[in-house]
């Protein structure tokens, strides 16, 4: 199963290397994380993604809550929670309706338009892994030069 | 509060550690770490040299395991900080208590790639429990405090201070702090009443009960409270090899050891077991086989004080999280309260007798005079109970597991998680450090004594007289069994040859060598070293080809015990 996971850790120099390491060591998957300073700067926020059994996400989450860096971690049940993630496509323009049909996709994904050129456009998207993964095969018939994505951040709703 | 003094921060290193009652420490000087060691000058720590930074960590994990206050060991940066990696993942794999305190470069030359610079942080991170670089002097006095409590507290475990030299040499305004926090490390949870509840009623709807008890129940000092719930109910022990001697092994319910090299009552009577009491245990695969074998038809309760072991390696019916000797004294007093007893031997109980007294009188043993079997009862028959001993890792560490009965709980240990070749030695140096008072032997093998042989100067030097019992085939036993046993007699780069001569070594370093090749000289031997002022070692000359059994091949479940022929 696919699950997100939320981290409070101390912000001091080295954590993304314990935690990253934990995963190597334990034979866990990352499959994106993403971490910035919360509104204390005491403490940042890591929303890791990740894959395996039931079994497997207790495991990672017993031996993240462990680490003395963690401060808290949750697995995030993905109903009850906000999780986002910023994408960048530079696509290919190869003939004259190109720039309007990427146009009409990034719109229905909710995606901004940058960078318009004569044979590329960029398209800047924020959403679901999956809803980028659908964007993302639309995308490919026009030609994907370039994807920059972010990971997920993610965060429970209130009272859930 | 208490008062600010200015210092250098190797000085308040020093400071600190008085304050957290260090009186030793393990150690070998070199150029980041000398600011520090000009401080042995100035306070009451004593320094013990070692002739490798590697047996200066072990020396600290042996003195940790038997006082359970963490030992502290010294090394250099660069190849001084990477010579203790070993000791310091022995002591992770083992959960013992460590203080690791390593040199630097100065912090404008870390990551120059400057001479004897190494990312040992960095190196260190999964083998250890928690690691400190302060990068300012007045950060040291907190680095201290927290490091000693992380280390001893909870599951215990390495903690590295790597310190760089300028912050060595700085001088600062300290404050030992009295009070702290840890705002991420919660080491102990309270065991919940229910759960061990829940597990005496499962206990007492087996039929076929057993208690397992791991290197947490020595850890813990969980000794009388487990032989309290063994005698109030009526139930077997097994044990882990970690946990070998937490139960006395001349006990009536005392079953030994389980796993590869189990007993073979001990591996018998866990696979027809139908509930299972574990305690402080992670299931390691050399204990219980195949994951899934061991768990097939069995009931597991498992006590732990680590939450991650719970579920890791088994799928437990009950888990009671907390210290196990806290857990184990909820159930005590439970059964107290309930007054339950079980006095009348049920068809288990009376099944588990006639199983141990088989194998007592029909397990096949090496016929010759120096078999290994005979070699270690004559050990114990001589040894005082409270004596302590350590092990190496090979064949013989088996042998002791399977001969070697442990009669006061808490005597003795091993390099059971990491199988560290070359533990044995060191261990005892420090276990004796730790325990003038009992005499400390090391069971080893000349394979893995080898490794860290040369700690016989630190014995002799500094005057801290342990037994080497060395088991000398001449081979690297246990590969040399591995060999025989799956590689069709291939026997590849395992002759040891008779090189060196142990006797002469031991005397080379002036310490006692003796040479024992029959049962008289082995009895006269023992008594002799047991009254030497001066390290001894007793090489035992014994047959290469004989085999540890029993032996449950890897990947192979405890049922498929093979048996001498």
């Amino acid at each position: 199963m696919w699950a997100i996971l939320t981290l409070l850790v101390e912000n001091k120099p080295g954590i993304l290397f314990k935690v990253t390491h934990l995963f190597r060591s334990r034979n866990f998957n990352i499959d994106s994380i993403s971490v910035g300073v919360t509104d204390n700067p005491e403490y940042s926020r890591m929303t890791i993604t990740t894959y395996g059994d039931e079994k497997q996400v207790e495991q990672i989450v017993k031996q993240l809550d462990k680490m003395i860096d963690v401060l808290e971690v949750k697995h995030l049940d993905e109903h009850k929670t906000v999780y986002r993630e910023l994408s960048i496509f530079k696509i290919k323009l190869s003939n004259a309706n190109d720039s309007m049909e990427v146009n009409k996709l990034a719109n229905a994904y909710g995606g901004k338009i940058h960078d318009v050129r004569k044979d590329s456009i960029m398209v800047e998207l924020t959403a679901t892994p999956d809803q980028i993964r659908a964007f993302e095969e639309l995308a490919k018939p026009f030609g994907i030069i370039e994807v920059a994505r972010t990971g997920v951040a993610a965060l429970q709703r209130s009272g859930a | 509060m208490n008062k600010m003094e200015t210092m250098t921060g190797a000085r308040a290193l020093m400071v600190a550690m008085e304050k957290e009652g260090v009186k030793e420490v393990f150690g070998l000087p070199g150029g980041a770490n000398l600011p520090m060691y000009d401080e042995f000058a100035r306070c009451n720590i004593r320094h013990i040299l070692v002739r490798h930074e590697q047996s200066a960590a072990h020396m600290a994990d042996g003195f940790g395991r038997v006082s359970r206050k963490p030992g502290v060991c010294f090394a250099t940066s660069g190849p001084g900080a990477t010579n203790i990696l070993t000791g310091i993942a022995t002591a992770q794999a083992d959960s013992s208590p460590m203080i690791a305190v390593t040199g630097q470069v100065p912090v404008a030359m870390i990551g120059k790639d400057a001479f004897q610079e190494s990312d040992i942080i960095g190196m260190a991170n999964p083998a250890v429990k928690y690691a400190f670089q302060p990068r300012s002097p007045d950060e040291i006095p907190m680095v201290v405090r927290k490091g000693f409590y992380i280390a001893e507290t909870g599951r215990p475990g390495p903690v590295l201070i790597d310190i760089p030299k300028d912050v060595q040499q700085k001088e600062a305004s300290m404050i030992f702090p009295d009070e702290f926090k840890i705002r991420g490390y919660h080491p102990w949870t309270n065991p919940d009443m229910a759960n061990v509840e829940r597990a005496i009623e499962m206990l007492l709807s087996a039929e076929r009960p057993i208690i397992l008890a791991g290197g947490g129940t020595i850890i813990s000092s969980a000794f009388a409270e487990l032989q309290s719930i063994a005698e109030l109910l009526m139930i077997p022990v097994v044990t882990t090899f970690k946990g070998k001697g937490a139960f006395p092994e001349n006990h009536p319910l005392s079953l030994g050891p389980i796993g590869m090299h189990g007993h073979a009552e001990a591996n018998k009577m866990m696979t027809e077991a139908d509930c299972v009491l574990a305690i402080g245990t992670r299931f390691s695969d050399r204990s219980v086989g195949t994951f899934e074998a061991f768990e097939k038809r069995l009931k597991i309760i498992h006590m732990d004080v680590d939450p991650a072991e719970i579920g890791k390696n088994q799928t437990t019916s009950v888990a009671v999280v907390g210290d196990v000797r806290a857990s184990l004294r909820i159930m005590v007093k439970m059964l107290m309260q309930k007054a339950i007893k079980r006095t009348e031997e049920n068809t288990w109980i009376k099944h588990v007798k006639e199983t141990k007294e088989y194998w007592k009188e029909n397990l096949k043993l090496h016929p010759g005079e120096m078999g290994a079997a005979k070699i270690l009862r004559k050990l114990r028959e001589v040894l005082p109970h409270e004596s302590i001993v350590t092990t190496e890792v090979g064949q013989h560490q088996m042998w002791a597991s399977l001969f070697y009965d442990v009669i006061q709980p808490g005597t003795f240990f091993s390099s059971t998680g990491l199988g560290t070749m070359g533990w044995g030695f060191p261990a005892a140096i420090g276990a004796k450090v730790a325990r003038p008072d009992v005499p400390v032997v090391d069971i080893a093998g000349d394979g893995s004594f080898s490794m860290t042989e040369n700690s016989l100067a630190t014995a002799v030097l500094e005057d801290i007289p342990v037994i080497v019992f060395l088991l000398n085939n001449f081979t690297l036993g246990m590969v040399a069994q591995w060999q025989r046993t799956f590689y069709n007699r291939r026997m590849i780069g395992v002759d040891q040859g008779k090189c060196p001569d142990y006797v002469k070594l031991a005397e080379s370093y002036g310490a006692q060598g003796i040479r024992a090749q029959s049962m008289d000289e082995l009895d006269k031997a023992i008594k002799t070293a047991l009254n030497s002022d001066v390290a001894t070692v007793i090489d035992i000359p014994i047959d290469p080809e004989e085999d540890v059994l029993p032996f449950v091949a890897p990947g192979t479940s405890l049922a498929d015990m093979i048996l001498p022929s």
